[in-house]
């Protein structure tokens, strides 16, 4: 299955770090003269494939043949002599150096051993003149604006007369008019004849200046597709990996929601590099999902509601008096509860039993000053044992030896005793089975019935729209819809996703 | 554009502040004593700071390749106390040559510095307890070899230390002086001039960034530290020219100073920013702290240390303000 015209083939490229397989048999391969976007969602493995052929990580299994030559690149340099230049998502650059510097670093024209400074300077003219960029080149790099470092960072990857150019989300912190120019640039070097990887999060640029795209998802390849033969909601499909024929047969719930009073209203929350400002309103009682690819700002805005990071901007009230939510703490002594994304690391402690488990929360929030006693401790424990089915039904049990479903159990019911007015479950049923997935659901509805109001965060969008009276959408860390849950569909909120174009 | 003009549009760059800073500071220091006291007033006391302090110059020097890269050399003192115990002892008992002396403790403190270097890299130890090890290690074989503090009498020794090269004005300075003035000249050249200087400022300002824009990282922050250690010798060389023996307690504390005088020069702790020129100055300043309070005479010489103190938390006050616009 080679391919003459190939500049870069890896093949059956096997990665993994310690407990995880980033990378599991993956074939990618770029042509000259053609823009090639990667796509996946945030940890689908697109960050470790570069990384292999960069050489910041090498690689377990796999070849990887760059014009014809197999390479093995132990590190950056290497990949670099071989053409391989790379500009990196956080513009891996050195504000302490001037614009100049920071382009020809290890490569500086010298004379007899000494920096040739205005030899530097005229070539970094040339070379930024050449990306209709006029600047003065000896200003500290750190005095420019994001999108002049980016132009500076491909500046320099080009300077290395590089065959294979890969972007790495470039254009994640630029505006409009920036990302126009980027692209323009892009296209003018893909018609120079380079092999551009472009790697971003909008499908609307990868769309408009992509030709081939290829597709992982949890460290496998999906596939490699030409432009021409994809529409941006099968991309997003292959992307999150459901059959759009699978998602059609979802039961058509009630969402009708009697409206209780607003409990907690945001105007513009925001905070910088989390999530861009948004407004929401939850209302006792009422679900609210949210539904959007993994990195698009989910968990980041629930943790803005319970205080797990704080704000930068805009205001948040409960019951109409603005907070200032700073702490956990805070979110809890207005009762918000906060189930982690990932339980292991943020949520429960798997050396402490059950019980311990779920009195944790309500000690916290009572102070070290005034115990529960343990005849309370067992009776709470044996009351949500019961309530939740968690099983084994033991409350001496070690929670690392329970099931992820029991565990999830375990940490809802460490939440509920402390009765929240808001609960913010996130992700609570990926990687369990569909029996606790559908207790953790009715339990849910039943919640939501007693005048709780629920967030909801999943990456499966059929969970989202059954359960929720309200359905936020999220791309690109902002929210861009917000919809009454009447009869949405997951191909609706899809197209959402994949453009954005709906509010 | 008239002169005039040109003069009051000069805006100092940013990372230049923290220096000029320093070197108002020496010049009101100097023309205060010179004011009280008629004696202060000749050159000679500007010359006299460079020979009593030409070794910690050399020193400081080092330290601020380190400091550039973000890192820190607490082993600088111990260094400089086994090169003149090691000195004391190849001339004396061992009845070495000069020159072979002179070799010998350079290629000790080069080796040193080599071996830290290498296990802050290779073995990621933060800089700071590897060289606290250096710091014990090198102290504890001071002791080894001496407790006393021998005088050495080595002809060669003698005449460096008591050659006086004159200056006019009636003035004059050591050899040591010029040696250090050339460590000072080679080390601007080596930062502003090579690629090695540059990778040292790229590393401070983000090693990261380095690593993956392809630069020599490896070579170059274990070569810092074995520059480091290659000053602390040649610093413990010229203070066995300015005392003429080798004491084992000798230089206690004396990383602090060169700690104190890179940072009152402007160089930034964390890396990344920072001239060799500041360090100058910032040793002139210690030492005209010094002088000052000597010429007073009713303050005992612990004020040295609280003034040092009182500007280091200003200039790191300082540079935090900069940072921050």
């Amino acid at each position: 299955m080679t391919d003459p015209r190939a500049i870069l083939e890896m093949t059956g490229i096997r990665k993994e770090f310690p407990g995880v397989v980033a990378l599991d048999g993956v074939d990618f391969r770029m042509f000259p003269g053609e823009v090639h976007a990667l796509m996946g969602e945030n940890g689908a493995g697109k960050s470790t494939l570069i990384k292999t052929l960069t050489g910041v990580h090498g690689i377990d299994a796999g070849t990887i043949v760059l014009g014809g030559e197999p390479v093995a690149f132990g590190e950056p340099s290497q990949a670099q002599h071989a053409g391989v230049s790379t500009v990196y998502q956080e513009v891996n650059l050195l504000p302490n150096l001037s614009v100049a510097e920071n382009i020809f670093i290890g490569r500086e024209p010298r004379r007899f051993g000494r920096i040739d400074w205005s030899a530097m300077r005229r070539r970094a003219e040339v070379l930024l003149a050449g990306l209709d960029l006029h600047l003065d080149v000896s200003a500290d790099l750190g005095t420019q604006s994001i999108a002049v470092r980016q132009m500076v960072a491909i500046a320099r990857a080009l300077d290395v007369s590089a065959r294979v150019l890969v972007l790495d989300e470039p254009t994640s912190s630029l505006d409009a008019g920036e990302v126009e120019r980027l692209l323009k640039v892009v296209r003018t070097l893909r018609d120079e004849g380079m092999a551009v990887l472009f790697v971003s999060h909008f499908i609307d640029q990868v769309f408009a200046v992509a030709d081939r795209m290829t597709v992982l998802r949890n460290g496998k390849l999906v596939g490699e597709y030409r432009i021409e033969d994809i529409t941006p909601v099968d991309l997003v499909t292959k992307m999150i990996g459901k059959e759009l024929e699978a998602l059609e047969d979802i039961e058509e719930a009630t969402h009708r929601h009697s409206g209780g009073e607003v409990f907690l209203r945001t105007e513009g929350l925001s905070r910088k590099g989390a999530i861009a400002p948004f407004s929401l309103e939850i209302r006792s009682g009422e679900v609210v999902g949210l539904a959007g690819l993994l990195g698009s700002g989910r968990t980041e805005l629930a943790r803005l509601l319970f205080g797990a990071d704080h704000a930068d901007g805009g205001t948040l009230r409960i019951d109409g008096d603005p907070v200032a939510m700073r702490t956990p703490r805070s979110g809890m002594a207005h009762r918000i509860a906060y189930c982690s994304e990932d339980r292991k690391t943020e949520g429960l402690v798997g050396e402490l039993t059950v019980r311990e488990n779920i009195v944790l929360a309500l000690q916290a929030a009572r102070g070290w000053t005034r115990p529960l006693s343990r005849r309370r401790q067992d009776e709470l424990a044996a009351r949500y044992i019961d309530a939740l089915d968690i099983r084994p039904a033991a409350p001496e049990a070690l929670v690392q030896d329970l099931s992820g479903g029991n565990q999830q159990k375990v940490l809802l019911a460490r939440w509920l005793i402390t009765e929240p007015r808001l609960l913010i479950l996130d992700e609570p049923t990926r990687g369990i089975d569909i029996g606790a997935k559908t207790e953790i659901q009715r339990l849910v509805a039943k919640l939501s019935d007693d005048g709780v109001a629920v967030l909801f965060i999943s990456a499966e969008l059929e969970e989202v729209l059954r359960l929720s009276h309200r359905v936020v959408v999220l791309r690109d860390r902002e929210v861009v819809a917000q919809k009454d849950n009447e009869s949405l569909t997951p191909d609706e909120i899809m197209a959402v996703i994949a453009e954005g174009s709906g509010t | 554009m008239t002169a005039l003009a040109r003069v009051t549009a000069y805006r100092p760059q940013q990372r230049h502040l923290p220096m000029l800073a320093t070197l108002a500071l020496l010049v009101g220091a100097y023309a205060y004593g010179a004011s009280q006291y008629t004696a202060f007033g000749s050159g000679q006391v500007v010359f006299n700071l460079f020979i009593n302090y030409s070794w910690l110059l050399v020193v400081a020097v080092g330290m601020t390749f380190v400091i550039l890269t973000g890192g820190i050399d607490l082993s600088v003192g111990s260094v400089v106390a086994l090169s003149t115990v090691l000195s004391a002892e190849l001339l004396g008992e061992q009845g070495w040559p000069a020159a072979a002396v002179v070799v010998a403790v350079l290629a000790v403190g080069l080796l040193l510095g080599t071996g830290m270097g290498a296990l802050i890299h290779y073995f990621e130890i933060q800089p700071f307890i590897a060289t606290l090890v250096g710091l014990f290690f090198a102290r504890g074989l001071c002791l080894t070899i001496s407790t006393e503090a021998p005088s050495i009498d080595d002809g060669f020794f003698t005449v460096i230390a008591q050659t006086q090269i004159p200056l006019p004005g009636d003035s004059h300075v050591s050899i040591s002086v010029l040696i250090a003035l050339a460590v000072v000249a080679v080390a601007g050249y080596l930062l502003h001039h090579t690629r090695f200087g540059r990778t040292v400022y790229a590393v401070g300002g983000s090693e990261q960034s380095a690593v993956l824009m392809g630069l020599k990282v490896a070579r170059t922050k274990v070569s810092v530290y074995a520059l480091s250690g290659f000053c602390s010798a040649l610093g413990g060389l010229l203070l066995v020219f300015y005392k003429l023996s080798g004491d084992p307690l000798s230089a206690i504390g004396t990383e602090l100073d060169a700690i104190a005088a890179v940072v009152i020069g402007g160089t930034i702790l964390s890396g990344g920013s920072g001239y060799v020129l500041g360090t100058v100055l910032g040793v002139l300043v210690l030492g005209m702290i010094q002088t000052l309070i000597d010429f007073d005479g009713t303050l005992s010489s612990w004020w040295t240390k609280i003034v040092i103190g009182g500007l280091l938390f200003a200039f790191i006050v300082l540079q935090r303000l900069i940072a921050r616009r």
